[in-house]
Parts: structure tokens; C-alpha cells; sequence
């Protein structure tokens, strides 16, 4: 007899023998199983007639790709009583032995089942299963899988694929940032929420009334709340220049911290370290409508001339938008929840579109360097516009013509685009 | 150096995570900094609230404008926290469970807490009336179309709907109010919708780029030289 | 409002319903006709106008027929097909703000589940939930289903910390991650759990709410891995999200008020012991038709005034 991976070659005259073999391993599999899970077994009583039903059969285990080598795949086929009416089969249980030793239940599975994955597992340990099926008063094992190691991989490949489309963007993103450096100007088009800005902001001073920064409802981990610290930044820089008033309530103490750190280093950048005091950012709650509640107050009660609502929103935006529309504010808005946008747009003078609050600091700043990295991004935009008009036009063909070149071209592009782990 | 040990760190860290996603053995990572975060986060609590205290304490002392206020939100903060921490009320001593029924905890969560949040929520109904009275104005043909959408949608929503365009018959179904509603919202609507959060991951990854890259760098305040 | 009700009450409800639409709508008429002679609304106006609209309804009940469209008819079918003894996991991912649009959804899912026999696991990724599911409990379970037991019928694992990293371990192992229920009870004791080791062994996945973490927590850590099937339940303001999930990704989605309606009606319809159950979500859809049509109307009313301002502009 001889063994490859998961399957068994015999040789003629090995054949009884192997035939044995198996033969008393199931017998054994099925005594150590009806033991383990209830006690020795012992004669049926005598007006309990024992059910018979056949074993589950070929069982495989292999390993799971693409893991930290501690998985195991097991699949077998189900017991012939296993049937969805009438069947005898009750359900699973799943035996699996370590390094040779004593065969332990790891897992109870409903009927029908056939695939078992097995977590928490040690690269330097073996393991050999077998799959027990259970009706009311009987047990029927299969044989033994081959004894496997699990593997570990070093990369996963079924990533592959967004491997490259991440780097392709990060490496057009770097090669517009270089060829800015070197002096290229780059169009960007008009926003016309950030070219507001200034003159919101100036509006406010002439008013003498304050600026509110609202930078919505996330903690510092949220990248809208790290897009619109950026913008406070270059907002904070003009507020100090014109010496408006800005006050900002924040739901995160994380997000005060780094706001009071930003708008000090505005002032300070201004030559006005003085200005500076750090009641301008306040921590109000981490409860969203107690928080909008409190919003809304010193909305209603200090009337600021300009609002600014930058970042992660929920159903407070609304409210918030409204409210600083009663009072007279003029609003820039700005989130990348699609959900909150239309609330946005109807409530709010200017409002950033999702893509255009994560590309504002760039684009406030003018710099080069920055700018670049808006032009990488739209090389992305562009192979998603391929994709899409690809499939779209593929999709539609193959509809029509059912040719098989094109119905493989476009499970080729589904594959590419899509995320299995 | 005040600002160069943050951005290497960042550089590091968020070079470690993106590749992590690649290479399984070190999957657990983005969660193990998610966990390193909310850790973080929670002692962060201490300097919200003790800046919440001191607000309003400050605002109390020196009989600010609307100082009465102040003196509810500092009672509420030091009542819950006393109820939460000493578990007042609670069938059993301090190791029971917070929310057990009869706790002073929960009551206040139930009676207060629960329907003051629906009151803020309520305020909605409010607001997009008096948004939409405002907004949805044919000034041209985008926004008149907007307005065509806006009233189908509404209309759809309601049984209502069902009902004025009921005569029309099955093979005509699309353009029953409920059917066409449905069509606005899966088709033009989510066309947009995908579009937008294209965009927007596309805009996460050149932020994060930024971020990473050291390029972004008025989050951790100063001017953007070293 | 049941076959119990006097006379007299009916009465008064019909007679309160006919004032309040004879008063909405003489209000709208004479906002237009001022809106004619360029005469803005105040903010105030219509916030009143939308309280009667609201109130009305709900003090005088009126309660529309609702047909359950395809989206919600596909999660309705589903757990109507599962065969009894099913295992489903109802997760309350929603806090108290938007239970009014979700609790009829939980509440309709459970009554489901439980009249079909399915044993149902409850818990919850938002800290909130338990607190929404003790009203299932209250409301749901114990005056109409008596009979089911705790452990044997349903099952309350509660709220774990964690977001996605809850669903990163009970993908496939719920046992690491809830080793006893709310009350104590080990895991391994626990009837409903059996032959449940992780979600993959779970007929169907509900999450109701639409914050984060929710459903799309779920279809990205559960459902797609595990190929669970997923439904949901969301406010009204997050389902134009999950559209692109149905229907591969999502069996079937109720959006809002309108889709818990629809559920509620689909229910009723199926089971009549439900007849004089509490329908919440039918009874919210009064004051929803009354105030989108005082909405609309606003909107006519602005366009009025919008017109009539550009023709005098116009003139000028």
C-alpha cells in the first residue's frame, strides 16, 4: 500500500487486508464514538428495536488555504439515511484524534452537513478525524481521514488581484505626487463648497459673529473625522489671520485633544499664540442626540455667521443642518455617508460629496504634492469607469449571444473585482 | 522630533496594516489595533468628562449665562455615575448586573434616557417638511426632475400611492406608484449611490496615502515643514 | 380598535378624523391662496401643520390595507418555508432612538418564528439592544406565547462588545464567544444550541436596526464567508444603502415604517390569531400617509411661490 495526500493506492494482493483493515477501524471508530458521547454501549433494551443506518463515507480533510496554519477543511459524504423527509440521521459529530491520541468530540453538526472547518489548530500538530452520523439510538462511524498537519501560507493568493489594483492606484497616486514635485501644474476642477470657505469665514468676521466647526460624530479612527481635523487645520489658519471667533463642540475627547492641538498650531503658525484659549474646542457627550441637542443650543443661542459640518454624520444631520439654517448661517457641509448627503444638500448652502471632503485639505492647501495625489486617484476612478463599461458591455453581449469567450471574459472580470478571502 | 516620532510611527503602522490583509499570519492585527484604540479611547473618557466638569463648573462659579443649566448637567453626570458605579437600587450588592430590573440605573435609562433620544429623533419629521418646503423648488430641469422623483417616492411610501394608480393594469405594472418608487430606489437612486462610494473609497485610499505618507500632516498640528 | 370597541367611540374617532382633514385641508387651501399673492410660509406654520398631521392619526386611529412587496415578501417566505425546529438568530443592532421604526419589525419577526416553531437565538451588537429585546419579551413572548420556553424555544445571549470582532469569532465559534446566556445557563446546556457551533449552522440570519455595526457587518463577516442566509431590517434612511446586497447578498430587506407595515400585514394575513395582536407598524402608516401628503403639498405650495415670484420678477 502506498499513500499520497488524501488518497490511497492499493495494490491487488493488499486488498483483503486493506478491506480488514478498515472494516475493524469502523467498527472500533463506532464503539469509541458510542462510548464517548454515551457511555459503553450496551445491548438495546428489549422493547427498543436498535435503527441501522449506514456511515458517512469518504471523508477528506485537507488544509484551508490561505491562513495562519491553524485550519483544517473536513468534508465526507453524508450517511444514505441522512434525508430531508423521513430520514433516520439526527445529525454529526465530528471526532478528531492529535498526534495519535485518544479520538475527542470537537463538534455536533445538524443533518445534511458535509463540510466541518476546524479553527485553533497548531501547525506542529497531526490530526486524523472521522465523522460519526447519530440517529435516536444509534451510532455509525466512517473510517479515518490520512493524518495532516495544517500549513501556514505566507501570502494570501485569493487576494491577488486586489493586491495589484492597490498598488496600481497607490503607484499612479506616487507618480503624480513626483511629477508635481518637478513643477507640472495639475488641473483640479472647481469645488464650489471650498471656495466658499474663505468667504464664509470672512462673512463671519465682518458680522462679528463666531465660526461653529462641527466635526461630526466619530472618534478620532473614523478617516472623515481625520479629514475634517485637516480642514480645521487650514480653516483655523484663516480664522487666526482674521481674529474671528471659532468654537468647537466635539462628541469624541479623543477628537478634542487633536482639535485643540490643531487650532493651537494655526494660531501659532499666525503669529497669535496668544488668541489661543482652549475653551474654543469643549467636549460635550458621546450620546448622539444629547450631543445634537447641545448643538443646537448654541446654535440657536450664539447665532453663529458660518457653520461648518465636516465628517461621519447620522441622523442627527439633519437636525444639525436645519437648525443652522434657521439661524441664518451660511453652511458648508461635507460626509462620505451617501445616506446623510440628501439631508445635506437640501438643508445646507455648499455641501462635499463624499470624495470631495477627503480631497478638501489638498485642495485648500494648493500644494503640489497634495494636488498630485487628487490627479492618482482618478486613475482609479478610471479603471472602475473600464470595469464597469467592460461588464456592462459583456454582460449585455453575452445575454444576446451567449458565446462562451465572452461569458469566461466576464467571470475573469467579476473574479478580479470581487473580494473572497 | 515632536513631529517626526508621530510620523514615522504612523508611516510603520499603517504600512504594517495595509500589508497585513495580505499576508495571513498576520490578519489579527487590523483587530488587535482596533482593540488598542478603544483601550485607548476609554481613558480618553476621563479627559472629556473632567473637561465637561470643568465647563460647566467654571460656567456655575462665575454665573455665567444660563448658569442653571449647568447645575442639571452636573447633577445628572455625578446621579448616573453614582447609580452606575454603586449599582443604587439593584437586586443584589455592587457585582450585580447594571441594568438589572428595579435598578435606579435603568429606571432613569427608561423613563429619561429612552424618551428624550426619541424626542431628538422626532424632531426629524419636523425638519424635513420644512427642508423640503424649502428645497425641492423646480428652479431648472435637474431639480424639477429631483421634484418628479421626490413626489413619487413619497407617494410610493404610503398606501396611498397604491391606490391612485390601482386601475392601471399588470402589463403596465412599472407604472403603478409603489412599482416605480421601487424602480427610482433600486435603479437611478443606487447607480448614484455605488458612484458616490466609489468615490468615496477611492478618496479614503488617497487620504490614507497622504496620511501615511507623511504628506498630510495638519492633524498633528504645526506647518507642514519637519 | 377591535370588535369590542362601543359604538360611541367609533364614532367619535370618525368625527375627530373627518375635523382634522377638513382642518388640514382648509389650512393647505389658504396657504396656497397666500402663497398666490407671494406670501412665504413660516417655518412654524408647517412644523404645526405636521404635528396635526402626525397627531391625528394616532389619536384617532386609521389603519390602510398594505400589500408586502417582493423585497419584503422574499424574508416573509423565507421563514415561512424554513421547517419548524429551524434555527434563527435575531440580532437587535439598534438603540432606543430608532426603535420606533425597527422594534415592529423585531417584534413581527419574533411572533413569526415562534408560531412556526423555529428556535430563535437572540443577541445584540449594539449595548442597547438588550434593553429592545426585553420588550419583545414583554410584548411579544410572554402574553402571546405562554407556552415557549427559555433555553428550549428561544434563547438570550445578549450584547457582546467587540463590533466586528464578535462576528469574526462566531463565524465559527459561538461557543468562544457566548459561553453561557444571559441568565448563566452554559452553553452546552442550552436545547437551542444544539447542533449549533457557529453561524454557519444557523437557517437564517436576521439583523435589525442600521447603525453600525449591522447588517452590513453582517453580509461581510457572516453571511458571504459563511454562506448564511442574511434578511434585515432597517430604518427607512438606510435601506436605499442595502439595495445593492439584495437580492444576492440579502434575501429580502424591510425598509422603514412601510416595509414593517407590509410584514405586519403579510403576518396577519397568514395567521389570524395575530388579528388582535398589536400592529404598531400598520398604525404608524396613518400618520406616514397624512404627513407625506401635507409634505407634498408644502413642496406645491413652495413651487407656487417660487413661480409666482419669477413671473412678478419678470414683469419688473
Amino acid at each position: 500500500m502506498s499513500f499520497k495526500k488524501n488518497t490511497l493506492t492499493v495494490t491487488p494482493s493488499a486488498f483483503s487486508f486493506s478491506l480488514l483493515i478498515i472494516i475493524f477501524m469502523t467498527a472500533a471508530a463506532s464503539v469509541v464514538s458510542a462510548s464517548a458521547v454515551s457511555g459503553p454501549a450496551g445491548p438495546p433494551e428489549a422493547d427498543t428495536v436498535e435503527i441501522v443506518i449506514a456511515s458517512p463515507t469518504s471523508p477528506v480533510v485537507s488544509d484551508f488555504k490561505y491562513d495562519d496554519g491553524n485550519s483544517l477543511i473536513l468534508t465526507w459524504v453524508p450517511s444514505i439515511d441522512d434525508l430531508p423527509v423521513g430520514g433516520k440521521v439526527l445529525g454529526y459529530h465530528v471526532y478528531r484524534s492529535d498526534n495519535g491520541g485518544e479520538a475527542k468530540k470537537i463538534a455536533e453538526l445538524i443533518p445534511g452537513s458535509n463540510y466541518f472547518k476546524d479553527d485553533d489548530l497548531y501547525g506542529d500538530t497531526t490530526y486524523v478525524y472521522h465523522v460519526v452520523a447519530r440517529s435516536a439510538n444509534s451510532r455509525a462511524a466512517s473510517i479515518n481521514t490520512e493524518a495532516i498537519q495544517p500549513r501556514r501560507e505566507w501570502v494570501n493568493l485569493n487576494l491577488k488581484y486586489l493586491f495589484l489594483i492597490a498598488l496600481i492606484i497607490a503607484a499612479s497616486v506616487i507618480y503624480f505626487i513626483e511629477t508635481a514635485k518637478r513643477g507640472k501644474k495639475l488641473f483640479v476642477r472647481k469645488i464650489a463648497g471650498l471656495e466658499a470657505v474663505d468667504e464664509a469665514i470672512g462673512r463671519a468676521t465682518e458680522m462679528g459673529r463666531s465660526i461653529l466647526f462641527i466635526p461630526g460624530i466619530n472618534d478620532m479612527d473614523d478617516v472623515q473625522t481625520l479629514a475634517a481635523i485637516t480642514i480645521l487645520g487650514r480653516v483655523s489658519r484663516v480664522v487666526a489671520d482674521y481674529d474671528t471667533k471659532i468654537r468647537m463642540p466635539v462628541a469624541r475627547s479623543l477628537v478634542m485633544t487633536a482639535a485643540r492641538e490643531t487650532i493651537k498650531a494655526s494660531y501659532m503658525a499666525a503669529g497669535r499664540p496668544d488668541a489661543y484659549n482652549d475653551d474654543m474646542v469643549n467636549y460635550i457627550t458621546d450620546e448622539q442626540f444629547g450631543y445634537v441637542a447641545a448643538v443646537d443650543g448654541i446654535m440657536v443661542r450664539e447665532k453663529p455667521a458660518t457653520i461648518f459640518l465636516l465628517g461621519g454624520f447620522f441622523a442627527e444631520s439633519l437636525i444639525l443642518a436645519e437648525t443652522g439654517n434657521s439661524v441664518g448661517a451660511i453652511q458648508i457641509a461635507g460626509t462620505a455617508r451617501p445616506a446623510q448627503l440628501p439631508f445635506f444638500i437640501a438643508a445646507c448652502d455648499f455641501t462635499l460629496i463624499g470624495e470631495e471632503l477627503f480631497a478638501a485639505s489638498a485642495y485648500l492647501s494648493g500644494e503640489p504634492k497634495q494636488l498630485g495625489s487628487l490627479k492618482g486617484q482618478d486613475i482609479g476612478k478610471g479603471i472602475a469607469m473600464l470595469a464597469i463599461l467592460l461588464g456592462v458591455l459583456l454582460s449585455t453581449i453575452a445575454a444576446v449571444g451567449d458565446t462562451e469567450t465572452i461569458t469566461e471574459i466576464l467571470k475573469f472580470i467579476t473574479k478580479v473585482f470581487t473580494v473572497t478571502n | 522630533m515632536k513631529r517626526g516620532v508621530p510620523l514615522i510611527i504612523t508611516f510603520v503602522v499603517g504600512t504594517v496594516l495595509i500589508f497585513s490583509v495580505f499576508i495571513p499570519p498576520m490578519e489579527n492585527l487590523g483587530e488587535n489595533f482596533t482593540l488598542f484604540f478603544d483601550i485607548i479611547a476609554v481613558f480618553a473618557f476621563f479627559l472629556g468628562g473632567g473637561n465637561l466638569l470643568r465647563v460647566h463648573l467654571t460656567k456655575l462659579s462665575r454665573r455665567k449665562r444660563d448658569w442653571e443649566y449647568s447645575i442639571v448637567t452636573i447633577v445628572g453626570f455625578f446621579f448616573m455615575l453614582a447609580c452606575g458605579l454603586f449599582k443604587i437600587g439593584n437586586p443584589g450588592d455592587i457585582s450585580a448586573s447594571l441594568t438589572a430590573e428595579g435598578s435606579w440605573f435603568q429606571t432613569i435609562y427608561e423613563s429619561m434616557f429612552v424618551p428624550l433620544g426619541s424626542t431628538m429623533y422626532a424632531l426629524l419629521a419636523f425638519f424635513v417638511a420644512s427642508a423640503s418646503y424649502r428645497a425641492f423648488r423646480a428652479k431648472n430641469r435637474e431639480a424639477t426632475i429631483l421634484l418628479l422623483a421626490a413626489f413619487i417616492i413619497l407617494l410610493g411610501r404610503t398606501p396611498l400611492g397604491t391606490f391612485v394608480t390601482s386601475w392601471i393594469p399588470d402589463s403596465f405594472s412599472i407604472m403603478q406608484i409603489p412599482n416605480l418608487a421601487i424602480w427610482i430606489m433600486n435603479s437611478p437612486n443606487l447607480a448614484g449611490q455605488r458612484a458616490i462610494m466609489i468615490g468615496i473609497g477611492l478618496g479614503v485610499v488617497s487620504m490614507s496615502l497622504r496620511l501615511i505618507l507623511g504628506i498630510e500632516r495638519t492633524y498633528l498640528g504645526g506647518d507642514d515643514k519637519l | 380598535m377591535n370588535a369590542f370597541t362601543p359604538p360611541l367611540a367609533l364614532a367619535l374617532v370618525d368625527i375627530g378624523r373627518v375635523i382634522s382633514l377638513v382642518l388640514i385641508a382648509g389650512g393647505l387651501l389658504w396657504l396656497l391662496i397666500r402663497a398666490i399673492k407671494l406670501k412665504e410660509v413660516e417655518r412654524r406654520v408647517i412644523f404645526l401643520f405636521i404635528f396635526i398631521s402626525v397627531a391625528a392619526p394616532i389619536l384617532f386611529p386609521t389603519v390602510f390595507k398594505e400589500k408586502a412587496t417582493p423585497i419584503v415578501k422574499a424574508v416573509f417566505d423565507k421563514i415561512e418555508s424554513l421547517p419548524p425546529g429551524s434555527k434563527v438568530l435575531l440580532s437587535y443592532d439598534f438603540d432606543p432612538a430608532m426603535a420606533p421604526e425597527v422594534q415592529p419589525m423585531a417584534d413581527a419577526f419574533s411572533r413569526h418564528c415562534l408560531v412556526k416553531g423555529h428556535k430563535i437565538v437572540y443577541m445584540c451588537l449594539f449595548a442597547t439592544g438588550q434593553g429592545q429585546f426585553t420588550r419583545t419579551m414583554e410584548n411579544v413572548i410572554r402574553p402571546e406565547f405562554p407556552e415557549k420556553i427559555d433555553g428550549v424555544d428561544y434563547v438570550n445571549i445578549g450584547y457582546k462588545a467587540g463590533n466586528e470582532g464578535v462576528l469574526n469569532v462566531i463565524i465559527s465559534d459561538f461557543k468562544k464567544m457566548f459561553p453561557t446566556d444571559v441568565n448563566g445557563v452554559p452553553y452546552d446546556s442550552v436545547e437551542v444550541f444544539k447542533g449549533i457551533r457557529s453561524c454557519k449552522d444557523l437557517d437564517l440570519i436576521i439583523s435589525i436596526g442600521g447603525g453600525r455595526p449591522g447588517i452590513k457587518e453582517w453580509v461581510l463577516f457572516v453571511g458571504d464567508p459563511g454562506d448564511v442566509p442574511i434578511a434585515t431590517g432597517v430604518a427607512a434612511v438606510v435601506a436605499p444603502q442595502l439595495y445593492p446586497y439584495y437580492p444576492k447578498q440579502l434575501l429580502g430587506l424591510l425598509g422603514g415604517i412601510k416595509g414593517a407595515a407590509e410584514y405586519e400585514s403579510e403576518l396577519v394575513i397568514h395567521y389570524p390569531r395575530f388579528k388582535d395582536s398589536p400592529t404598531p407598524a400598520l398604525l404608524m402608516m396613518g400618520p406616514q400617509t397624512l404627513a407625506h401628503i401635507v409634505i407634498m403639498a408644502f413642496i406645491i405650495i413652495g413651487n407656487v411661490l417660487f413661480i409666482q415670484g419669477r413671473r412678478k420678477e419678470g414683469k419688473q
